[in-house]
């Protein structure tokens, strides 16, 4: 019985071992990355030589290099944020095509939204007073027609007396 | 006061003193950076005549200096320096190659003489292939996050910087060497 009871317990015990063993070897074996899995992480990288050229477009043969790097290093399992941070540590902060949200890089993404509402606010204010002015000068009106009729009157009475 | 100027200071009070100061600051703040920004730009290279601050980097194993994986400049005082930035993905870097490699066979055993090159914006790998291509075994490192290139405000590879035992920059070469004799022409009146 306890021979029995063994038995099946190893067998068992490999039937689940034969079941975990590929999964683990396709774990350990990464698929060998696509251009696209590539290009999106160049994509969000700039090439360190070239002026503002993003790496998945660039044409050199240091972008080549730089691309066939990111292959190898998501082959080997490394992640989006370990790649780019490489990148950051080997050619400077630079290749990153969003500046990191730090020091005076928050220039970048607070001064854009601020001069835009400036912007409005000032258009705002100008097209208010734009609709005020017609009806300041209506206003302006009466005052400026009285000194005139004054003067007219004036007039009228020293022609009346020379009559 | 009258109506008339109660409406006039009305109609005058637009943006605030507070946030017209505000924004003057601003304004006159950017422009100062970008000016400074600009005048960084268009200084060029660091001149002879000016003093290198100093620095350290790491070297390639196979290629460190005196056994060490780190080079510090300041612990190079007292002997002529020679900086080269290249990098393995630049053609006329290839053109002094040999010539450099020549320059360093003829001064290495002088130890008066210490050659440095700066692997700029490359992959190790790369850069290996390069230095073993043209038989280079001098002191040779990578320029991590290119903070010695922007020391040296290169403004492209090759170039290449002479110092003095005092750490002074006495020549600079942007561009290829053409010849061994033209290295020599700048090393061998510094060691006078």
């Amino acid at each position: 019985m306890k021979l029995k009871r063994l038995v099946s317990f190893v067998l068992l015990a490999l039937a689940l071992a034969a079941l975990i063993a590929p999964a683990q070897r396709a774990a350990a074996q990464k698929p060998t990355p696509s251009d696209d899995d590539v290009n999106r992480i160049a994509h969000q990288l700039y090439c360190p030589v070239c002026e503002n050229t993003p790496l998945d477009v660039c044409p050199t043969e240091a972008c080549r290099q730089w691309r066939d790097l990111i292959r190898q290093q998501l082959s080997q399992g490394w992640t989006e944020d370990q790649i780019k941070q490489y990148f950051v540590e080997q050619y400077g902060v630079r290749v990153l095509s969003e500046p990191p949200r730090t020091g005076l890089n928050w220039l970048v993404y607070v001064l854009p939204p601020l001069a835009i509402i400036a912007g409005a606010v000032l258009l705002l204010r100008a097209m208010r007073s734009w609709t005020k002015q017609p009806s300041a000068t209506k206003s302006a009106e009466p005052d400026q027609q009285a000194p005139k009729d004054e003067y007219v009157r004036r007039l009228e009475e020293e022609l009346k007396n020379r009559k | 006061m009258t109506d008339s100027t109660i409406a006039a200071s009305a109609e005058r009070r637009g943006v605030p003193v507070w946030a017209q100061v505000i924004i003057w600051v601003v304004l006159v703040g950017l422009l100062a950076l970008v000016a400074v920004m600009l005048n960084r730009r268009q200084q060029g290279t660091v001149q002879p005549g000016d003093k290198i601050p100093d620095f350290s980097m790491p070297l390639f194993s196979g290629y460190e200096l005196n056994g060490s994986s780190q080079v510090k400049f300041a612990d190079l005082r007292g002997k002529v320096v020679m900086i080269n930035f290249w990098a393995s993905w630049c053609k006329p870097c290839e053109q002094e190659a040999a010539d450099l490699r020549m320059a360093w066979d003829y001064y290495k055993d002088s130890g008066k003489v210490v050659f440095l090159g700066i692997d700029y914006v490359d992959t190790e790998p790369e850069a290996r292939a390069y230095l073993r291509k043209f038989g280079i075994v001098y002191a040779n490192g990578p320029d991590l996050g290119t903070k010695v290139s922007q020391l040296f405000r290169i403004k492209g590879v090759p170039e290449t910087y002479f110092l003095d035992q005092e750490g002074v920059l006495r020549h600079v070469q942007v561009g290829p060497f053409t010849s061994v004799d033209d290295i020599k022409a700048v090393i061998d009146p510094m060691l006078r």
